[in-house]
């Protein structure tokens, strides 16, 4: 670590010392029909070597919340404000130019689908020479070494005969395997996952699952995973954040969401999801309704259309007012959106032996 | 009744929770799939275009779909599942092999003879964003199987149209809207209306929700379940993930690079799958329930791809990534052997996971030495072949016959 960063380090230490630390962050987005809230208010902290795991639908502003912190929406009309914090140096009051320098360096991006992230015209190597290039004074050759070694890592056979591939000679597990290297090949200190598994075979989601792990300890990089996958989030997070209608609505250590879940929504989740393994008498619940549009988010707590519980609020709290992100009941660093008294009481009396009526037997025994 | 399609969608069936569908392992079979073959020619480059060699996207495929049962047909992608999907509902024109539809061969048919069939064999496609015609409301697309078969005289076709949409949960007067008003779930809910319109005793579901989000996966899941009860449908259900499948079919084939490598009831493929690549793919799919202890579950590593089937691996198709291939592997290909009563594996070395035999048990029915070299003392055991399941089967145990 050289005496800059440590510099920046320590000037951190105010902040929690968290490596990246977003705090209220909003991004709005107007449009001709109003303005589109899809992020509002959104805090979470991710360390180095942690994985932060968000979770939610489409259209709750999972993959805009997490653009913003590569400044993604600099030069579009969204309005974003808030406050993210990188090492202790708040991205959102750069300028283009710096923000540039560190885009690709400190955050890097895993994209969904790797054949539309690359260019089709260029070779795979030369697309990631260029991510080198851009941020190190080095010769071309150098720069063909570094992604011959890259592509090597991430598991690439004969990377020196592949790196002149163009991306369509890639199969679908290699070019993902290849934006691994891309984003990799500054060491950032950061980086981001969106849906990096979603296309592919479950055979080389494992594969590239256990890559983002075995390459984390390696270079001890800070992970946000977005997927909407709870079995990938539960393989790989340390934290999870559930994101409903663009706000956090459950947010605390994996173990805690998703053995003792508090908001309706996380269990709505759950529910809704089969299992490989387990009773085949677990029901199959699925969350009535559609997500809501984030133009004109329903008052109150944005779930309560949906939410099969809202009964168990006194007077039509749900419908008026916003619940705050509240300490769960077990405590600890778990937080969690609902208006519900016991959330966990109800949880294990009334939605866990429909979904898992085995762990409920376990536990009486 | 009065929906409000914006804030609720209500479906009247499909709100309560389901559990995994049962059903009779005895029924007979609806569809009768045998020694299935598509090849696609691959062409050379240039103005002659000759044909240079074969995809063998499915190469001797056997199954049968049961009355009310549902076969799930899992792979990874490029395995030939959809190719066999298609070819069922006739979109291709197989190779070579047997499609009986209730005892009729359908693989030879014409297109006019083919029609009539169309009214029992229809099909949900994966993405309804590109399988509904933008241009056409939601109406004529329900309605057009309606008016090319000539059920129903023009003026009953929109009554009819609106039932369709009110079965699948959405409101029937939204019967001209365009595909495009629609959000992704409810688009999935047309397809499903225009592939009951007919009536169908066989829908082939291809990939039905892998499009959507996880908590409308579940919805149209619990719907196709409900149409499944109320119509007596029996279904081909193409998916990859394996938690759908398990929880939808009863019944369960595993494909690889064009065959079947194993077959078998739901029990038998998720319980105690005896082939390794079945065993390596319930082993990667992540868990919720790894939760309670963190970490990731211990799994089968596959390494690399899936080779091209234009020139697939001698022997076994799956030795070049498989953890307990040997010699034998690469020389004879395997038998899809039956080993219990509602259960196949194409394996020289079936077994629970770390239980594989020593030897080949299938060395001496193929009539070969342990090592795949052919042994002139021994004598070849003719073995059941065939999409349905024998009264005998072989007992990996004792290696003898079994006969109950």
């Amino acid at each position: 670590m050289s005496t800059t960063e440590k510099k920046t380090t320590a000037m951190s230490s105010d902040h929690s010392g968290s490596y990246l630390s977003v705090r209220d962050l909003v991004v709005h987005f107007p449009t001709s029909d109003g303005v589109v809230k899809a992020t509002d208010g959104l805090s979470y902290t991710v360390d180095r070597g942690k994985t932060l795991g968000i979770v939610g639908e489409s259209g709750s502003g999972k993959s805009v919340s997490s653009s913003a912190i590569l400044g993604l929406h600099r030069g579009t009309n969204a309005q974003v404000s808030g406050e993210i914090l990188l090492d202790g140096v708040d991205l959102l009051t750069l300028g283009d130019e710096q923000m540039r320098r560190r885009r690709g360096k400190d955050v890097a991006m895993i994209f969904q689908d790797p054949l539309s992230a690359m260019h089709p015209y260029y070779t795979v190597g030369n697309q990631i020479a260029e991510a080198y290039r851009v941020h190190n004074r080095v010769s071309r050759k150098a720069a063909r070494a570094r992604t011959i070694e890259m592509l090597d890592r991430v598991g690439i056979p004969n990377p020196d005969r592949r790196v002149d591939d163009y991306p369509h000679q890639f199969s679908g597990g290699m070019r993902q395997r290849a934006m691994i290297a891309m984003s990799l090949i500054n060491d950032p200190g950061l980086l981001i996952a969106d849906e990096p598994t979603t296309a592919l075979d479950v055979t080389v989601q494992a594969q590239i699952l256990d890559l983002l792990q075995d390459l984390q300890k390696e270079f001890n990089s800070a992970i946000v995973i977005i997927t909407h996958d709870l079995g990938v989030v539960a393989e790989m997070a340390d934290d999870v954040l559930v994101m409903y209608a663009g706000r956090a609505v459950e947010y605390g250590p994996t173990k805690e969401i998703l053995v003792r879940p508090e908001m309706p929504y996380t269990w709505g989740l759950l529910s809704s999801v089969p299992d490989v393994v387990g009773d085949t008498d677990a029901k199959l619940i699925p969350i009535k309704g559609n997500p809501p549009s984030l133009l004109n988010p329903p008052t109150g707590c944005a779930f309560h259309p949906r939410c099969a519980h809202r009964d168990k609020v006194p007077g039509n709290l749900c419908f008026t007012q916003l619940p705050d992100l509240t300490p769960a009941a077990a405590g600890g660093t778990h937080t969690k959106r609902c208006h519900i008294a016991n959330p966990d009481e109800v949880y294990v009396a009334e939605v866990l032996p429909e979904i898992a009526p085995d762990l409920v037997e376990e536990q009486q025994r | 009744m009065s929906i409000d399609l914006n804030g609720k969608e209500p479906t009247p069936m499909s709100h309560e929770g389901h559990t995994a569908l049962q059903a009779d392992l005895n029924a007979p079979p609806v569809l009768s799939v045998d020694g299935l073959q598509m090849y696609f020619p691959v062409k050379s480059s240039g103005v002659i275009r000759r044909t240079v060699g074969h995809v063998k996207a499915v190469d001797g495929v056997s199954f049968q779909v049961r009355e009310m049962g549902s076969l799930g047909l899992v792979g990874e992608s490029g395995c030939g599942k959809s190719t066999t999907g298609r070819l069922i509902t006739r979109l291709y024109k197989p190779t070579d092999g047997k499609i009986e539809f209730e005892g009729r061969d359908i693989a030879d048919l014409s297109q006019r003879q083919l029609l009539p069939l169309r009214r029992d064999i229809q099909m949900i496609f994966q993405d309804p964003a590109t399988s509904l015609n933008p241009r056409h409301t939601v109406g004529s697309i329900i309605g057009a199987p309606l008016e090319i078969h000539k059920v129903l005289p023009r003026n009953k076709i929109l009554g009819r149209v609106q039932e369709l949409l009110e079965i699948v949960g959405l409101n029937p007067e939204h019967y001209n809207r365009y595909p495009h008003e629609f959000s992704g779930g409810q688009r999935q809910r047309i397809g499903i209306a225009r592939a009951l319109t007919l009536q169908p005793k066989l829908l082939v579901a291809d990939e039905p929700v892998s499009a959507l989000d996880v908590s409308i996966q579940a919805q149209v899941i619990n719907l196709l379940q409900d149409l499944q009860k109320e119509f007596g449908i029996a279904f081909l259900f193409i998916a990859h993930d394996l938690a759908i499948v398990r929880h939808f079919c009863p019944e369960v084939a595993v494909m690889y690079l064009g065959k079947i490598v194993e077959i078998g009831d739901r029990e038998s493929i998720y319980g105690r799958a005896h082939h390794p690549y079945t065993q390596a793919l319930l082993s990667a799919v992540p868990d919720v329930k790894q939760a309670t202890v963190g970490g990731r579950r211990e799994r089968i590593r596959l390494t690399g791809d899936v080779p091209s089937p234009i020139n697939p691996p001698s022997g076994c198709r799956f030795r070049t990534r498989c953890p307990i291939a040997k010699e034998i592997c690469a020389k004879v290909e395997p038998p899809l052997l039956q080993i219990g009563p509602t259960h196949k594996v194409a394996c020289h070395f079936p077994g629970e996971i770390g239980k594989a035999p020593e030897t080949p048990v299938t060395s001496r029915l193929l009539g070969v030495d342990d090592y795949g070299t052919p042994d002139a003392g021994a004598s070849p055991v003719e073995l059941p072949t065939g999409p349905s399941f024998a009264n005998t089967w072989f007992d990996l145990g004792n290696r003898t016959i079994h006969t109950p």
